[in-house]
């Protein structure tokens, strides 16, 4: 039997370093991108379900510019077994909600699917929602911060989600939808003859028309929020190191220092 | 300097690169120090299909030549030249097979060496046979449809982890040379068992085992290519394998160098990094020259030894003839020299640069805390096997009077 499985990845800039420009956005060109780092271990988990259910597939989707066929290519060259494209002018501008709609628009395309992976959320945009709102849209059961899966069949899928204080033990009915951690896995390399064959492989870009989205409900248009301003997160100044050679002459500089910069 | 690699090359050095930064540096000096070998790095070279990339596609291998054998194992050696050595070591014993094993023999041996499924080893040494092959006293006596293997071998790289062996032994100790046979003996056969496990200076983490046989029996269809003719079949072998051991000295080469760059960039002496020094800029512009010639002389090697073999290999495959004879159809010509120049550049240049690497370091560079001592370690044995660089020199030099007295004699014919 086995089940389709979904994963949807995300191109995404691989430094840290990004500049803003004059509009408080973020500067992506020329920047070497690659898959977002998160979706390496949803990628890795399916893979991982697939070796175990016996004639499983995996189905790589990625929104975004046409670029953004080379990270479906890195998946292929894991073992993933097709890949598609979601590229479309119309999708530009696209905020969470209006991109959930998207992928939820090619996952009922493939028809099949039973399990959709995500990574818990993005390097770049770090929502975390699409989730939840895949979940949402497709209107199926859906988990994000996902640590472990302990079972997996043709029908449902064991999970145990990351909390504060330990972790649920959630047992979900297929088709789900499912957000990994990187505590999941440890990503796999490639090999040579995944990588020359997914080279070769044909991967289909999919437009709105495609997936059957009017086009008014994404984009900027259908966008109800906006991103206004982007600022540099603050640099945080360097520490005081309280020194002492007893833990008594510890205590009286530490108080006497608390006492200096007024916190007492 | 771009060497105009084709996608498929830069891939496999892109992933021979990102096995050696991430997996083999961690624990390389670990595996050196308990002399362990190295399976969970042979489990990701598997798995990323390294073992096959010189080997054709029909036998499961990614379709290249020696170009694609070197380029692997001059990266994996960048980060350790002894973990880097086990592809190296099979690549001993596929060649061989590749070269002068029939149909059969290539459809049965190669597919797993392709895979890394097993390891290969060759071993031609004995105690009393070292570069003197032809002074070999284990034996193989055809006893009706088997041969009875007796003797012992030693000195053989990979020993005991290795799975398939292509291994010498006399058929008639009365024809001295000529009583030379190649044979494929496969771990588990009764009588066959591992004696003594060497300690080494370096390479530590590939085992260095003692082979015995004692009555020994092997089915007739291991025999390799013909009777007492096992000198060729080594030779033959050595033509196209040493560049493996050029890389592999190269790798361990560049490496050192890379990462006593690193280091005297950051060390500070008499308020400066070292590396400001001049006395320690000439040394590195004289290791850095030398890998690149190196190199360049490597490559082109390579190369060329490639335009001769793929075609064969395919015409073979094809045929159903050996790859040997394929070669000598095709007009290729014989390697000897130019694979004994580029071992010998090769390794001397690891064992200089190395040697250097260690000095520019200075005291930390002696230590064992630090990964440059374990450099110079390696670097030795690249002068050393398949031919030390005396016998190699020896086979240069007889080449190239070879060679001249040819010409001589086809002037004197157009006189």
């Amino acid at each position: 039997m086995g089940i389709h499985i979904a994963v949807c990845v995300k191109r995404t800039p691989s430094s840290t370093s990004v500049a803003l420009d004059g509009n408080g956005q973020i500067q992506t060109e020329g920047l070497p991108h690659g898959i977002n780092p998160f979706d390496e271990y949803a990628v890795e988990e399916a893979l991982r379900i697939k070796e175990k259910l016996d004639g499983s597939k995996v189905t790589i989707i990625s929104a975004g510019k046409a670029d953004c066929a080379e990270v479906v290519r890195s998946a292929l060259a894991l073992g993933c077994d097709e890949g598609v494209v979601l590229s479309d002018d119309a999708f530009n501008g696209s905020d969470t909600m209006a991109t959930s709609l998207i992928l939820s628009g090619a996952i009922k395309k493939l028809g099949d699917v039973k399990l959709i992976l995500f990574g818990k959320q993005t390097n770049d945009g770090e929502s975390g929602h699409m989730t939840a709102l895949v979940g949402a849209r497709l209107q199926r059961p859906s988990v994000s911060a996902v640590r472990k899966v302990t079972e997996v069949s043709d029908d449902s899928i064991s999970v145990e989600r990351a909390m504060e204080d330990g972790a649920d033990t959630l047992k979900l009915t297929l088709p789900a939808i499912v957000g990994v951690t990187k505590e999941i896995n440890e990503p796999r390399l490639p090999s040579l003859k995944g990588k020359m064959k997914a080279k070769k492989a044909e991967i289909p870009t999919w437009s709105a028309a495609d997936i059957g989205v009017d086009a008014a409900a994404i984009g900027a248009a259908g966008s109800p929020t906006g991103v206004v301003k982007m600022e540099p997160v603050p640099t945080r100044g360097s520490g005081i190191a309280i020194t002492g050679e007893t833990p008594e002459e510890l205590a009286k500089n530490l108080v006497e220092k608390l006492k200096e910069t007024k916190f007492i | 300097m771009d060497y105009q690699l084709t996608e498929t090359q830069q891939e496999i050095i892109n992933m021979a690169g990102e096995i050696a930064e991430k997996k083999i540096k961690p624990v390389r000096a670990k595996y050196d120090q308990n002399e362990e070998f190295p399976w969970d790095i042979i489990e990701e070279m598997r798995k990323a299909d390294l073992f096959g990339v010189y080997l054709p596609e029909e036998y499961g291998g990614l379709g290249g030549g020696n170009l694609e054998l070197i380029i692997m194992a001059e990266r994996l050696a960048q980060a350790c030249g002894g973990i880097g050595l086990s592809a190296l070591t099979s690549s001993l014993c596929a060649i061989p097979i590749l070269l002068f094993g029939n149909p059969d023999q290539r459809k049965r041996y190669l597919p797993d060496l392709a895979s890394g499924k097993k390891l290969g080893s060759f071993c031609i040494t004995e105690p009393a046979s070292g570069s003197d092959a032809t002074s070999m006293g284990a034996t193989a006596k055809l006893e009706g449809d088997h041969y009875v293997l007796n003797g012992v071998k030693n000195f053989c790289s990979g020993g005991e982890t290795s799975e398939t062996y292509v291994l010498f032994f006399s058929t008639n100790l009365d024809r001295g040379p000529r009583g030379i046979t190649a044979f494929i003996v496969e771990k588990g056969t009764p009588g066959f068992t591992f004696g003594k496990k060497e300690e080494k200076m370096g390479i530590r983490c590939n085992p260095t085992y003692e082979l015995v046989f004692e009555n020994c029996k092997i089915p007739k269809e291991n025999l390799l290519y013909k009777e007492g003719r096992g000198l060729h079949v080594a030779q033959g072998t050595f033509d196209l394998s040493r560049p493996g051991v050029a890389a592999q000295a190269l790798g361990i080469a560049q490496g050192a160098l890379n990462e006593t760059i690193e280091y005297i960039r950051q060390r500070k002496q008499f308020g400066v990094p070292v590396s400001s020094f001049q006395a320690m800029q000439h040394i590195l512009a004289d290791c850095a020259t030398q890998i690149e010639a190196s190199r360049a002389l490597l490559y082109s090697v390579a190369k060329a030894m490639d335009k001769d073999l793929i075609p064969a290999t395919q015409k073979a495959i094809k045929e159903g003839i050996l790859v040997y004879d394929a070669m000598k159809e095709l007009g290729a010509k014989r390697w000897t020299k130019e694979s004994a120049m580029v071992k010998v550049f090769c390794s001397d240049t690891a064992m200089k640069v190395t040697t250097d690497c260690v000095q520019m370091c200075g005291g930390i560079g002696y230590m064992r805390d630090f990964p440059i001592e374990k450099f110079m370690r390696d670097a030795k044995i690249t002068q050393i096997y398949e031919g030390t660089n005396q016998v190699q020199r020896n086979e240069i030099g007889m080449m190239m009077i070879k060679e001249a007295a040819s010409a001589a004699r086809k002037e004197a014919v157009a006189a």
